[in-house]
């Protein structure tokens, strides 16, 4: 739904700055190219890495690691997991609601989908290239430390811990 | 064609992993290639409007216009708009970081470029609706309620152990992207 929306205002947008100035459209364009070019051999083998690590982490396999008596270890463990893999929302999210189905306990799961919406670590090839090295890793520890307090807080009030 | 060699070096080797994978284990290789199939077309999909919106971003908004409601005075309004701006997003991560080289482009402030990065991540309103969903109100209210502060707190440690040196480099090595 969302995405057919983006594309709506994408292309009205498009359409609008082609009416006005069709030269600038025309290097807009080269310029989103350019943008897209720069990224897309590490976003190929990116992609990859995931179908990879999807196949081999099915949802049974991580909930045996971090079911809901796994405490701050089993926490740990949900936010590596999170951070090494990339998962597309609209698969994240069920799957953490099969992971809790399956015994997962909430703080666990409240690590996993924090550290896999913010940290990347199969993305770091992208983001390096945008940042730095530096500011790269720095960025993906504070928020690998950050899925902790995450975690603590969803345990307290979905897990009532 | 050896720059493109080069350049795809990480790609191919991926796909010889794979390649080798398949051979020893034929269910697992496919398996994991059907998964990478399937990101593929997720990216085909996603991937265009945020690159066009950047080339437009980038050619229309003057730099003027960019740094008075970002930039380094722009207080808590370039906060609350970088907030906005990431969680209108749509798409995974990944899109965010060309996004942000414009951002540098246009003088945007460099917390706030962060800040931006970090609603990108997590408060994106679309996934904000399908968390809450799948995994209930107690949990994504929560989340989102720790998740704005902890991106603004983030940014700030970021620009408090990045020196000014580092970040006008990184804004000078964006103007030749």
């Amino acid at each position: 739904m969302s995405n057919y929306l983006f594309y709506g205002i994408t292309l009205i947008l498009l359409i609008l700055s082609f009416y006005k100035d069709k030269k600038k459209t025309i290097k807009a364009l080269k310029k989103a190219w350019k943008a897209f070019n720069n990224i897309l051999p590490e976003l190929l083998g990116i992609i990859i890495l995931v179908g990879f690590m999807l196949a081999i982490l099915n949802p049974s396999v991580i909930s045996k690691i971090i079911g809901d008596s796994s405490g701050w270890l089993g926490v740990l463990l949900s936010s590596v997991i999170g951070a090494i893999t990339l998962i597309p929302g609209f698969v994240a999210f069920p799957t953490a609601a099969l992971l809790l189905e399956n015994g997962a306990g909430y703080m666990q799961i409240g690590a996993f989908v924090s550290s896999l919406m913010m940290v990347g670590v199969i993305t770091i090839p992208v983001e390096i290239k945008v940042f730095s090295k530096k500011i790269t890793i720095l960025r993906n520890v504070l928020a690998f430390i950050f899925s902790f307090i995450v975690a603590y807080a969803i345990g307290k009030v979905a897990g009532g811990i | 064609m050896k720059l493109l060699l080069k350049r795809y070096r990480f790609f191919i080797g991926a796909m010889i992993g794979i390649g080798l994978l398949t051979i020893f284990n034929f269910d697992l290789g496919i398996k994991s290639l059907s998964i990478s199939g399937y990101s593929l077309k997720e990216m085909i999909l996603v991937i265009p409007p945020v690159f066009i919106l950047l080339g437009l971003l980038d050619i229309w908004v003057p730099r003027e216009i960019m740094m008075k409601y970002m930039g380094e005075d722009s207080g808590l309004k370039g906060i609350l708009i970088s907030i906005a701006l990431g969680s209108a997003a749509a798409g995974p991560l990944y899109g965010a970081f060309p996004i942000a080289t414009v951002f540098m482009k246009k003088g945007v402030k460099f917390s706030n470029i962060l800040i931006f990065i970090g609603a990108w991540s997590t408060t994106k309103v679309p996934m904000f609706l399908f968390e809450l969903s799948a995994l209930g109100s107690k949990f994504a209210i929560t989340r989102l309620l720790i998740d704005i502060p902890g991106i603004i707190i983030i940014a700030y440690i970021m620009g408090a152990l990045i020196s000014k040196d580092e970040i006008k480099k990184l804004y000078e090595k964006a103007e030749s992207l």
